[in-house]
């Protein structure tokens, strides 16, 4: 945008002190937004700085006194923040509600383990084949699927990731239930990952550093445009000339093509998955870290995708009650925050719409949505 | 003639919103569709435009039939529209809007702009402000604004009226009156029929799908018919 000159007034909210920090993450994202490009990069510098020494043993023993800090960095951890960021493309960027993206974590994974495996391809090789077939699949998920909306959308999709995860249970091929084991460790410039998650967690910052560069540079372009107003109004968006379908493919191939990136590390780390490695909760819980995040909002997604990965990681000692005591706070940050931890005052500002484009002086007349879901339910 | 629609029918599932209807709008022209709720106008209006796909029947554009054509597409060989219920980019600025109408253009926009804001004053007054917090009369602006910045040789309207305060409809339809005299065919939808037949070169009464009624507006304005139906029976 154009920096201060745009005045992307929001509707006043009242707050009280109990929302204190909530507040306090507002008053970041504004400074954030008026911030001049060399505190920008300040900014980004210290941000990788921290990423690299955040393994440090001291920072471990608070954040996961009962587990290995820098394997959970790297898992749930790191992949949740990459398969965030992907799934944020699909959801936060086009509007699109994806409930089976654990499909293409399992391509990615699968792929790496099974020309690894089983045709000795290099790591890297089979990496880059990951992502590329996830990309395919996501292509062929889309084209018949993507003419569809909202909710109808979310059940096919749903349905892709059960189908994905039930065909490789159901391959032997591919290992069927028992999996893949002995998936080859990668190696890059003669130097070879071992057991030791430090080269890992390294290869993860990096990659996630990239696609946040490659989101970021998309959301800027016209795509990113098109992408912005499929989101807030598909049908207008067509009017005013946008290939709405074409963006709408594009959108999921580009999620798939990360979402596969994130199965092919963590396939390298793993040595050994199977189907159960990839379920439907998984998609389940990077929406929420979407969502509570603050969808479409890159510092706000990465931070709801920490969140939910180190929540349940922090408080292990709690042993059951702990899924229990993360629902709860889910749902208070939800009660709390609607539009997420850190939404943009853009996505704020669909969210106060609420009507499809009606606005809220408008009048009691439904969105342009309506009449379209309606014929589809009569099909 | 620049658009011809040759007996359409279009599906909503299993029911049939439009059953064999026909319409011609030669350029120049203001030609309105009125009728009542369900009659069929907005469906008319996103055939037209390509969001609704039509069961048999076709629509010919400039000569080219363009049934088949997404909608997209049919933007870029001039057919413009101002949707139902506005469709205004909640958080796009105005200025972002109104540049969404361009996407698809490669040529200079500085003129087309200025003229948009010389229309609607208001809006250049408001570039910078989001459209979701812009009052009801504004946003219908904006969607004209926006449509026009797609260049259309045809403009369709859907219910620019709506929701809007008497002045701010009167108003509306000076606009549309400017700017059909600059040049550009507009197929306008109204509930508010009294006012739209006034401004139309002609017009077509719509019931449950079908054209029952055609003529010159004025003419309409006087049909007994007409007046009780739709203009409050005086």
């Amino acid at each position: 945008m154009k920096g201060d000159e745009v005045t992307r007034e929001s509707t006043p909210v009242k707050r009280g002190g109990r929302n204190a920090i909530v507040h306090s993450l507002d008053r970041a994202r504004d400074w954030w937004e008026h911030a001049k490009v060399w505190q920008r990069y300040l900014v980004y510098i210290a941000l990788v700085v921290g990423a690299l020494i955040l393994p440090a043993p001291a920072i471990g023993q608070f954040m996961t006194p009962g587990s290995d800090w820098t394997t959970v960095l790297i898992y749930p951890i790191g992949t949740y923040i990459l398969l965030a960021v992907g799934l944020n493309v699909v959801v936060g960027q086009a509007g699109l509600l994806d409930l089976g993206f654990v499909a293409f974590f399992a391509i990615g994974g699968y792929s790496v383990a099974y020309y690894g495996v089983e045709h000795g391809w290099n790591y890297w090789v089979t990496v880059v084949w990951g992502i590329a077939l996830a990309a395919v699949s996501g292509v062929i998920l889309g084209a018949p699927t993507l003419r569809l909306r909202g909710d109808y959308l979310a059940i096919v999709t749903l349905g892709f990731g059960e189908i994905i995860r039930i065909t490789a249970n159901n391959t032997d091929e591919i290992g069927g239930a028992r999996g893949i084991p002995g998936i080859p460790h990668p190696d890059l410039f003669g130097f070879k990952f071992k057991l030791d998650p430090a080269p890992y967690y390294y290869l993860m910052v990096a990659a996630i550093v990239l696609v946040i560069i490659f989101s970021v540079r998309l959301q800027k372009s016209r795509v990113g445009r098109a992408w912005a107003a499929i989101r807030e109004d598909e049908d207008a968006a067509e009017l005013m000339g946008v290939p709405t379908f074409k963006f709408k493919l594009l959108a999921f191939a580009i999620g798939a093509m990360i979402g596969g990136l994130a199965g092919g590390l963590y396939a390298g780390k793993a040595v050994f998955i199977e189907p159960n490695t990839f379920p439907f909760i998984l998609s389940a819980t990077i929406l929420a870290a979407v969502v509570l995040g603050g969808s479409g909002n890159l510092p706000g997604v990465m931070l709801g995708a920490f969140l939910i990965g180190w929540l349940p990681e922090r408080f292990r000692d709690l042993a059951d009650y702990r899924i229990l005591a993360f629902g709860a706070v889910l749902v208070l940050m939800m009660a709390l925050r609607p539009e997420g931890l850190l939404p943009s005052r853009r996505r704020k500002a669909e969210l106060h719409e609420g009507t499809g484009g009606m606005g809220t002086m408008g009048a009691e007349v439904p969105g342009p949505d309506t009449d379209v879901s309606t014929a589809e339910a009569a099909k | 003639m620049l658009l011809e629609v040759k007996d359409i029918h279009v599906h909503y599932g299993k029911i049939a919103a439009i059953k064999g209807l026909s319409l011609q709008v030669n350029e120049g022209e203001i030609v309105s569709l009125i009728g009542a709720n369900g009659a069929g106008k907005t469906t008319t209006l996103k055939t037209i435009s390509g969001l609704r796909p039509l069961s048999s029947g076709s629509v010919v554009f400039n000569g080219q039939d363009i049934s088949k054509m997404p909608g997209h597409k049919r933007v870029q060989l001039g057919i413009g529209q101002s949707p139902e219920g506005r469709g205004v980019f909640p958080g796009m600025t105005v200025q972002e809007n109104l540049l969404m109408g361009a996407y698809m253009r490669k040529d200079d926009l500085t003129k087309d702009l200025e003229e948009v804001y010389g229309l609607f004053p208001r809006l250049a007054e408001r570039k910078n402000q989001v459209g979701g917090t812009m009052s009801g009369g504004e946003q219908q602006m904006i969607a004209i604004g926006r449509a026009l910045m797609t260049k259309p040789k045809v403009l369709l309207l859907d219910e620019p009226s709506m929701g809007l305060a008497p002045m701010l409809i009167a108003q509306i339809f000076e606009i549309i009156k400017e700017i059909n005299k600059r040049g550009t065919t507009v197929l306008l939808v109204e509930q508010n029929a009294q006012q739209a037949l006034k401004l139309s070169d002609r017009a077509y009464v719509l019931e449950t799908g079908r054209v029952v009624k055609s003529a010159p507006g004025v003419d309409l304005l006087d049909d007994p018919q007409v007046r009780a139906a739709y203009l409050g029976g005086h």
